[in-house]
This record gives structure tokens, sequence and C-alpha cells, in this order.
């Protein structure tokens, strides 16, 4: 009797645990992208409703993750990297971030709406939908272009954000939208290259598992390519400027030549070096996003400050 | 009528009671100021309450 109790303690949910459930790491980047999104868009947000929608644009996100976990318990338990989650360790049930999750989807959607519009709300809903049903369920076991199409749901928050204080959408926020859309692809095969085997051992068709590495390779180049229209573009709309151009027009051409450089590697070596290259471009690619979002708000900031865009 | 000592699980569970009550406490003032905020839009919430109230005639308006 004692034994049992002791092993339930040792394996009970603590109040960091439903945290975790969050993804507190793919929140954060969702806080990012949506505060800016909400940030640069014209017009006055009381600062209070302002912090609020994103408290809510998180919470949404955060609850979109614990379906995912929910779903994904099986393939989590097999893969080193997501060995360690509250569900597939046991401390949580699947059926508990099933509920968790739906109620906070419920709450953050409500809220949202409440705080900001019914369109900012309305796309928060969608974005839950997609990333679970449409990526979780659907793509992510099924096709090699999983990510290609489910990038789309990480990619909603700044569109979010602009629709909160505008209550609209614009071609300013579809270019936001696109830029993350298109970064995401690159990014996640970076890290298939060096996670290949995982990939393979839990049964997610990945590019890598499917195609090959040297097709991914090359998949990470095309999309690079894809990539430095959208991001220089927003130069050329009302929210860019100089600031803006240097930096994209920078980071562009280091994520275009880290692609190319990718490309020219023998996978031999690769192995050897234990992916060095790789998992430096995977680390780039977070820095690449989060500096154009930055270089965003400070452009915003500038003109803002009644300063000339392009001087 | 005497007081049980804490079972066990309380004191178990109180990292997670806390937590908890920290985020409804949370979630109280959000919508507490979301109503602040949405009612004021930035100007006055007091109102006339059927007696005429000299504090709520605008500046400079006899």
């Amino acid at each position: 009797m004692s034994e049992i109790t002791q092993q339930i303690d040792l394996n009970e949910a603590e109040f960091g645990d439903y945290f975790a459930l969050l993804k507190p790491r793919v929140m954060s980047l969702v806080v990012f992208t949506a505060a800016v999104g909400l940030f640069i868009a014209p017009g006055y947000t009381h600062p209070f409703i302002a912090f609020t929608s994103i408290l809510f644009i998180a919470l949404g996100g955060g609850a979109s993750g614990s379906l995912n976990m929910w779903f994904d318990h099986d393939i989590d338990s097999v893969m080193k990297r997501t060995q360690s989650r509250p569900v597939p360790s046991g401390r949580i049930k699947p059926g508990e971030a099933l509920s968790f999750g739906m109620w906070l989807s419920f709450i953050s959607v409500v809220m949202l709406g409440l705080a900001s519009n019914l369109l900012a709300a309305g796309v928060l809903a969608f974005t839950i939908f997609f990333y679970v049903v449409i990526y979780t369920m659907w793509l992510k076991r099924w096709t090699p272009q999983n990510i290609v199409i489910g990038g789309a749901a990480g990619a909603f928050p700044p569109l979010i954000g602009w629709a909160v204080a505008t209550g609209d959408i614009s071609h300013i926020s579809i270019m936001m939208f696109l830029l993350i859309f298109l970064w995401t692809p690159p990014h996640f095969w970076a890290l298939a290259l060096f996670m290949n085997d995982e990939y393979t051992a839990a049964g997610v068709p990945m590019l890598t598992v499917t195609h090959g590495k040297l097709e991914t390779r090359k998949k990470i180049v095309l999309y690079s390519l894809l990539l430095a229209p959208v991001a220089l573009g927003l130069s050329f709309t009302s929210v860019g400027g100089l600031i803006y151009f240097v930096i994209a027009a920078v980071l562009n051409i280091r994520f275009i030549f880290g692609a190319w450089a990718l490309l020219r590697r023998d996978e031999e070596i690769a192995k050897s070096d234990n992916y060095i290259q790789e998992r430096k471009y995977f680390r780039q690619s977070l820095s690449y996003l989060f500096l154009h979002f930055l270089a965003l708000a400070f452009q915003s900031m500038w003109i803002k400050a009644g300063l000339e865009a392009w001087f | 009528m005497s007081f049980r000592p804490a079972h066990e699980l309380h004191r178990r569970r109180l990292g997670r009671n806390i937590g908890l009550g920290l985020v409804l406490i949370a979630l109280v003032s959000i919508v507490f100021g979301l109503t602040i905020v949405k009612v004021s839009n930035g100007g006055n919430i007091e109102a006339f309450d059927h007696i005429t109230r000299p504090a709520l005639v605008p500046v400079g308006k006899e």
C-alpha cells in the first residue's frame, strides 16, 4: 500500500506541468509577433486592451499546444526531444490535457472577442482549429508537406494582433502572415536534418524521412529564396522604411547563403561533425524571424516619432 | 468538533492550489479592468443619478 502511494506522489502533476502543456517556448514567439502586429498597426489601442488581447492570443496558442500534446502523446513518448513532456511522462492524463485545452480555447476566444473584436476572436478560433485539426490530426502524420501547410497556424498571430488594433485585415498583415508562413518550412527542415532518426522512429513523414536529406536541403534553399521578396517587400509598405530594409536585406542574404552552404555539404561530413552547421542554421532561423519583427517595431517607432521612413 | 490534522494530500497539492488561486485572481482583475476601460472609454464613468451633481457639470459651463 505504502509503495503505491509513493509512486503516485512522484508522478503527480504540479502547477508547472499544466504550464508546460501550453508550450511556453512556442507561446513566446506568438506573444512577440502578435504584439508587433498590434503595435505597428495604425490607430490607437488602449494599453490595457492591448495587454489583455495579447494575453488571450497567447492563451489560445497555449490551448492548441495542450490539444496537440493530447493527440500526439503516442509519438511524443517515442521521440527523445518530447519524452519528458507532462503527458508522455505520465504526470498528466491525455484526457486531462484534452479538457484543459478545450476549456482554454473557449475562454481565450470568448475573452479576446470581448476585449477587442469578433474578427480577431474568429481568426484566433480558426488558428486553434487549423493547428489542432488540420495540422496535428490530419497533415502531420500523412504528408511530407505537413509543416508547409501547418506553418499557417503559427503565422496567424501578427494578423490577429493587427485585427485587434484595426478590426480589419490588410495587405500588411497578410505579408506578415506570409513572412512566418514561408519561414516555417526551412526552420523545421533544418531541425529535421539533425533529428531525422527520431522522426523516422516516430513514423512522422517529415521530408527528410520520405524524400531524403538532399531533397530537403534543396527545398530549404528554395524557401529561403521565396522568403526574401516577402521580407524585403514589407519595406515598401506604410510600416516599412530604410531601417527595416537594411536589417531585412542583411538577414535575408545571410539566410540564403546559409541555405546554400547546407546544400553544398556532404552528408557523411555532416554526420561526422554531428550536424554542427545544420544546428547553427536552425538557431539562425530563429533569430531571423525575431529580428525581422524587432526591426518592424523599431521602424514603426521611428515613423510614429514623426521621422522620415526613407530619409 | 475538532480539526483533523491536514492530510498529506493537502500539503502535496498546496503549490497547485496557490497557483490556481493566483490565476483566478488575475482573471477577475482582468475582467474588472476591461469593464472599467470599456465603460469609461476615455471619459467619466460617473453619471447623473436623479439629482443634480455639480461635480459632473463640465468646467466652464454654467
